[in-house]
């Protein structure tokens, strides 16, 4: 299990990164801070990043409205 | 080209120009059309350090204008416009905003708009820190202030047309003596649905040189327009002058260069691998909002569509003139303000003509297109036109028309009642002749113009419907309709829309991600920290002249290791070098809240004395806090059963749906109040949100008048 943002949870899968968490929470905005394990992970790194069971995944998203 | 019409000088008012001096020109100008006043009125040192500029001296002339029994339509409201002193910056993009205040039709406190246009920055060049607009005259006039010729003028010219996309080029065209004249030149306009309705926006102009033609930007909440409509004003000209980058006479040009370079770079860098507002302005957020389920579908039950994309970001990207980066401002290299040209209308008295539709704005597109369940993008651009040239509010329209569709398919309006309007979700056809109906001033637009608060007493009174439904699907709050966002499972949000002082409009607080998604923010006082800072912040924006979408619409890439992402805090201290660099006040993050939180307490006790700025004042519609009908709970029964388990403690299985959403229901509006005990108190407000005499003296605004008003409530 991986739990996102402090409060949502997320059956683990092997082989999980960053970039199959963001499809799988259908996190689609393109300005994010996503940190594994309150490590900071670049965006060019999202789709090889892996995830590993039991991770506190944060995902910012940088949007704050109209 | 002024020998092409007749003007008839009412009243003439010559001035010797007062120049720019960092930021300021340190005068008002006085206008009252009902007996042709006309002077102006110094800015005292007091004002600018109290109010700064901006709607705090919008308020401050106001509240010095009228009586506490003053109504909207009574003589002595007044429009007031002012720039504030960082409006007319060229160096920093953003940065050329005008903010508008008035006492709302709708909502019966102050309202207050920031909008776009060159108005605001040329009356300050004109020599003006802002405009008073007073009395009700005795017929149609016209309001020109020539800043060259030294004078101001209240004239008739009994052939100027009414509704905005011909008065504006009417006017412009009359007066410019030059082709370039026109680049100086900016009207405030109206239209004829203003007169008719409640929901009346004002028009600001800008020439756009690239089109060689003429655009608008909307301040629209909470009526102004019916305001300015209702006291016989057709529109109010500034003649100005060419713009240069010293125009505000800035205090440190130099620094005032640094900051606007480097911004201009990371817009230059950034927005096209972010959000691409350069190309596609804000309807990128209706893919986004649709994915998170915050678009609002069917008068806010619902928050996602599968015909979305029929009026996402790409559509209107494709409609956009291509090419053209869209500034409101000069210097604004984010140019967000896009329009589509040669659009041809097909119905309404301009049928067959094309013309320039200025948008549509991501708020917009939800009002008019998604919360009426349209998805037709010719229909939106209509829509979008005609709300304009009529001067009526899109967000109020779509709400209301959005409401009064519920209605009918929950049987409280019939084809008898909306005069032959089927006015189910979905028909567009139904929605325009509505609209038309608010211009001619005529039928079931009489009505629903009045904006949806009025509808819901009309319906129960009239047509025997439950008032208790009309309150829950009603999505307003003190009178004002909601602006676009799904705040059903953001508590924040919901407070975000109805602890505000105007009502429900995002520009005060918009921490639905910060809440919802992010769970940034979990705790009463987390939310009521945030319900502090972001109304504060976004406040301070108007007081200045900016433009909110520069502070975090574009990221510098520095942010995500910043310990307050959701601040931006290298934006905010670009913000206090602007500040400090135009007006030669050096401040801190610090001083920028503090400046706010003096403008915003006054505005509450300014709502006080009007009447309103109460508790109950701030309670939101349940249609904006849960699921009013099975239909919404049955749609997203999976969350809403898993909050009765994990959050209210209720098994579910057992339950019926109502006795779920009665369950669901108890505890969201019990949370809500548990919300607004702690943002009274972190503002530092009696828990009937009356700011006390110890927060007004720490702020420094308790003046006697100040203290009178709330010592009555207290």
């Amino acid at each position: 299990m991986v739990r996102v943002n402090q409060r949502d949870e997320l059956a683990w899968e092997p082989g999980l990164t960053v970039a199959r968490l963001l499809e799988r929470m259908n996190y689609i905005y393109p300005h994010m801070v996503v940190r594994v394990n309150g490590v900071v992970v670049e965006e060019e790194a999202y789709a090889d990043y892996p995830i590993p069971d039991g991770a506190e995944v944060s995902v910012i998203h940088l949007i704050a409205g109209g | 080209m002024t020998d092409k019409i007749t003007r008839h000088v009412l009243a003439e008012f010559p001035y010797q120009r007062s120049p720019v001096e960092r930021g300021y020109t340190n005068q008002t100008l006085y206008i009252n059309v009902s007996d042709y006043t006309i002077a102006a009125r110094p800015v005292t040192d007091f004002m600018k350090e109290k109010f700064i500029g901006g709607r705090g001296f919008d308020l401050w002339l106001l509240w010095n204008a009228v009586k506490d029994t003053t109504r909207w339509n009574d003589p002595e409201n007044e429009v007031v416009i002012s720039p504030g002193p960082c409006s007319g910056v060229t160096q920093y993009p953003g940065s050329g905003k005008s903010i508008v205040a008035t006492i709302s039709p709708t909502t019966h406190v102050v309202t207050d708009c920031n909008v776009g246009g060159h108005f605001g920055p040329q009356l300050k060049f004109a020599g003006w820190d802002a405009l008073e607009l007073q009395g009700i005259a005795d017929r149609d006039v016209i309001v020109v202030i020539d800043g060259p010729a030294g004078k101001v003028t209240i004239e008739e010219l009994p052939e100027a047309p009414t509704d905005t996309h011909l008065l504006g080029a009417w006017l412009t065209e009359a007066l410019a003596e030059t082709p370039e004249d026109r680049y100086v030149i900016s009207t405030v306009t109206t239209g004829t649905g203003a007169e008719h309705t409640l929901i009346g926006c004002l028009n600001f102009s800008l020439f756009d040189r690239k089109r060689n033609d003429i655009r608008y930007k909307q301040a629209a909440r909470g009526g102004p327009g019916t305001v300015f409509r209702h006291k016989r004003i057709k529109a109010v000209v500034v003649i100005g002058f060419p713009v240069k980058g010293t125009s505000v006479a800035p205090a440190d040009p130099e620094r005032l260069a640094r900051v606007g370079a480097k911004m201009q770079r990371e817009v230059h860098e950034y927005d096209p691998k972010q959000n691409r507002m350069r190309n596609r302005g804000t309807p990128y957020l209706v893919h986004i909002m649709n994915a998170y389920d915050l678009l609002p579908v069917h008068n806010f039950k619902f928050g996602a569509h599968p015909d979305h994309v029929k009026i996402m970001a790409d559509v209107w990207e494709a409609r956009f003139t291509q090419g053209l980066p869209d500034g409101c401002w000069y210097g604004c290299t984010l140019a967000c303000a896009h329009a589509v040209d040669g659009f041809e209308l097909r119905t309404g008295p301009y049928q067959g003509q094309r013309v320039i539709v200025d948008g549509p704005e991501y708020e917009t597109v939800g009002a008019l297109g998604s919360d009426c369940g349209i998805f037709d993008p010719d229909a939106i651009l209509e829509l979008n036109f005609y709300c304009d040239t009529y001067g009526i509010d899109t967000i109020s329209f779509g709400n209301l028309t959005a409401f009064v569709m519920e209605c009918y398919e929950a049987g409280i309006l019939n084809l008898e009642r909306t005069g032959g309007l089927d006015l189910h979700f979905g028909n567009a056809a139904a929605a325009l002749e509505l609209l038309h109906q608010m211009g001619r001033g005529e039928g079931f637009g009489l009505i629903a113009g009045q904006g949806v608060r009025r509808m819901k007493q009309i319906f129960a009174e009239e047509y025997g419907a439950d008032p208790a439904f009309l309150w829950d699907i009603g999505v307003e709050v003190k009178g004002m309709e909601q602006s676009m966002y799904m705040s059903k499972e953001s508590l924040a949000q919901q407070g975000g829309y109805a602890l505000t002082n105007k009502g429900p409009q995002h520009d005060e607080a918009w921490l639905i991600f910060m809440d919802q998604v992010n769970n940034q923010i979990p705790t009463f006082e987390d939310k009521a920290e945030a319900l502090h800072y972001f109304p504060m912040w976004r406040t301070w924006f108007g007081l200045c002249g900016f433009c909110k979408l520069l502070w975090n619409d574009v990221i510098p890439p520095s942010n995500k290791y910043s310990q307050e992402p959701a601040k931006i805090p290298e934006h905010v201290a670009n913000y206090v070098e602007v500040f400090s660099a135009v007006t030669g006040r050096e401040v801190t993050k610090e001083d920028l809240i503090r400046m706010s939180e003096a403008v915003y307490n006054f505005q509450r006790v300014f709502n006080w004395r009007l009447g309103g700025g109460s508790r109950k004042d701030d309670i939101p519609p349940y249609r904006a806090v849960g699921p009013v009908t099975k239909e919404e709970y049955e749609s997203r029964q999976e969350r809403y059963d898993k909050q009765l388990r994990e959050l209210v403690g209720v098994d579910p299985t057992s339950l019926t749906t109502e006795e779920k959403m009665a369950a669901l229901r108890q505890y969201r509006e019990g949370r809500y109040q548990q919300l607004m005990d702690a943002v009274y108190k972190r503002r530092g407000w009696t828990p009937n949100a009356l700011p006390t005499l110890e927060k007004l003296h720490e702020l420094g605004i308790d003046l006697p008048e100040v203290v009178e008003v709330v010592k009555r409530y207290l």
